[in-house]
């Protein structure tokens, strides 16, 4: 454990862009490096690091290691790992970061098992012990029906993939200077496992699902498939995404990239509006830890009024639109 | 094709419910599944055995009972089981996990012959780590691709569709690969009462710490890394408004209202 110093975070880049979650989690890489006096550096993997590493000095980072090579154009596992797994055995982090995106679920594990180490999955909690050195993590378990604190006390790196949403983007500060490294590397493994194609399902105009800070999501008491038209209405009213209960996904009514729940997406949005969702447990597990929660049914008894804010109980049919209506009026009349 | 499956047995997590006095989780009469994920990685393994000359294997590491799980796989496609049980196996995180299946995967080789594909299901519905399919990955040095939705064979590799954050993507592994599969857009067969039958009858070989040659210090509590600290049940939201006005719309306006105060409009 001697020698292992500072708090890294991984950032995940698309198309040569900062993901929004590295940058989050900058702002609780602080916390957790200032409560050790250790610094806070940021890891970029790319084919072109600039704009990445300018995101992350902006939004806080002491220190940038950057491993700019062209066979990083594309994410491909191995090739990644290798570069991580090279840079961690060099500079050795106390701590390392990941967005527990596809992708940083797809590649920590790899690096954690490489480098023998604890990895804690898809945390909603990160809190430096300063007395101990252990990060405390923090994650919900059994479908959400559990939380666990983990900790990693006898190896290091200690490492955990951390949930999109949880933790906010600090401010941007484009003023701020911090030293780059420019780190390089020769063997690489390339080309066992490689992306072919990639179909973006993400309507025009639309965010995804995990991006959405607003949700509004349509379940079987839609009664018709048809009527996702008016969760649709509702979703661009409030200039957010649509999803679905995995009910509405099995009968067929919208496609799975929708559904959110446990065999669907696990989403935080800052109001997520539930239509005709009756809260099974395997949907809550997907959406409990959203902000703001609405729940309009027509049944008082349903569990999706236990974690709602605010619960209208009625025809969805009559309260959506309405609401869509009230929302755009609300709208017309801030602007 | 030769097909290695990994199941884990898990309670149905559907069937969890809190206490609302002690706040604690009732597991009594909590009933045991095969992980729903795992359940989809054996359906896409019996749909390429549907097409081709294939030989499903599964394995499942836990304790005795988890032999349940493994007869529920061999009535619905998979031709044989091996149960990978020891006390020393108990307490393991991921790390340990994944080490023992590795170790698990080169002694049902001895066995069953080399392994073209092994497939696991995206994460388990009680853990949700995701992380014992990559870390298995990894202990083979094989390659891997997570959050299948569909695997085509093809000569000396294999297709698959896969689900991101932004929509759908196709990989391309040479094999032997680790693929870990989410949810499909078909459903996973039910067995019939002959296939059952068959089943419950079948003898399960258990392959403990010695079988499988693991070292014992990098199993269970002591080859783990991560411990946990805490368990706790989150707390419940209380006190939200329910909103009843004489009329939808006025329901509706009202609720429109409160989020525009909330700064969410």
């Amino acid at each position: 454990m001697e020698g292992y110093k500072n708090i890294w975070v991984w950032i995940e880049t698309s198309d040569g862009e900062a993901r929004g979650v590295g940058l989050e989690l900058l702002t609780q890489g602080r916390k957790v490096a200032d409560a050790v006096g250790e610094s806070l550096v940021a890891v970029v993997i790319a084919d072109d690091a600039t704009k990445a590493a300018k995101a992350a000095i902006a939004y806080g980072a002491d220190q940038v290691i950057v491993l700019q090579d062209t066979r990083f154009a594309m994410y491909e596992t191995e090739a990644f790992a290798a570069g991580f797994c090279h840079l961690a055995k060099k500079y050795k982090p106390n701590t390392v970061l990941f967005g527990a995106t596809t992708m940083g679920r797809d590649l920590a594990p790899r690096i954690s098992c490489r480098l023998r180490t604890g990895l804690t999955a898809d945390c909603t909690g990160v809190d430096m012990n300063a007395e101990t050195g252990h990060v405390q993590w923090t994650r919900p378990t059994f479908g959400g029906n559990l939380m666990a604190v983990i900790e990693c006390p006898n190896t290091r790196p200690q490492m955990g993939t951390v949930r999109p949403g949880v933790f906010k983007k600090g401010v941007m500060d484009a003023g701020r200077s911090a030293e780059i490294i420019q780190e390089t590397i020769a063997e690489l493994p390339t080309g066992r496992a490689k992306l072919i194609e990639q179909i973006k399902e993400t309507a025009e105009g639309m965010v995804s699902l995990e991006d959405a800070e607003i949700i509004v999501s349509g379940g079987r008491g839609l009664g018709d498939p048809s009527r996702f038209a008016l969760i649709q209405a509702l979703a661009e009213a409030l200039g957010g995404a649509m999803g679905s209960s995995r009910a509405a996904v099995d009968a067929g009514w919208i496609s799975h990239v929708h559904q959110v729940g446990q065999t669907g997406k696990t989403v935080t949005p800052k109001l997520y509006v539930a239509c005709g969702i009756s809260g099974a447990i395997q949907h809550l597990a997907g959406m409990s830890g959203s902000d703001t929660i609405v729940a309009i049914n027509k049944d008082p008894d349903a569990p999706i009024f236990g974690v709602a804010d605010y619960g209208i109980v009625g025809n969805l049919l009559e309260i959506v639109p309405a609401l869509t209506e009230e929302v755009k009026r609300l709208k017309a009349e801030k602007a | 094709m030769n097909i290695l499956v990994c199941v884990k047995q898990v309670p149905d997590t559907t069937e969890i419910k809190i206490n609302p006095e002690t706040n604690t989780l009732i597991r009594e009469g909590v009933p045991s599944i095969v992980n729903t994920f795992d359940g989809f990685a054996l359906e896409m393994g019996v749909r390429i055995k549907d097409k081709q000359e294939t030989k499903i294997v599964v394995i499942s590491m836990g304790p005795a009972q988890a032999a349940n799980a493994l007869k529920e796989c061999l009535s619905v496609g998979a031709d044989k089981a091996y149960l990978i049980s020891d006390r020393a196996f108990g307490g393991s995180d991921t790390l340990a996990t994944s080490y023992i299946l590795s170790r698990a995967v080169k002694a049902v080789e001895e066995k069953e012959g080399p392994f073209d594909l092994i497939l696991c299901g995206k994460q388990a519905i009680d853990g949700d780590t995701a992380q014992v399919g990559p870390e298995l990955a990894e202990h083979l040095n094989y390659p891997q691709i997570t959050c299948a939705t569909d695997i085509f064979v093809e000569e000396g590799k294999v297709k698959v569709n896969r689900e991101t954050e932004n929509g759908k993507e196709i990989w391309e592994t040479a094999l032997p690969a680790v693929i870990t599969v989410t949810k499909p857009a078909f459903d996973p067969r039910y067995p019939s009462i002959k296939s059952k039958i068959a089943a419950n009858r079948a003898v399960i070989p258990v392959l403990t710490v010695n079988e499988v040659t693991a070292e014992p210090e990098r199993c269970g509590l002591k080859g783990s890394p991560t411990k946990v600290k805490k368990i706790f049940v989150p707390p419940r939201k209380t006190g939200g408004t329910m909103i009843s006005e004489e009329t939808a719309q006025e329901s509706a306006a009202k609720l429109a209202t409160l989020l525009s105060d909330a700064g969410l409009v």
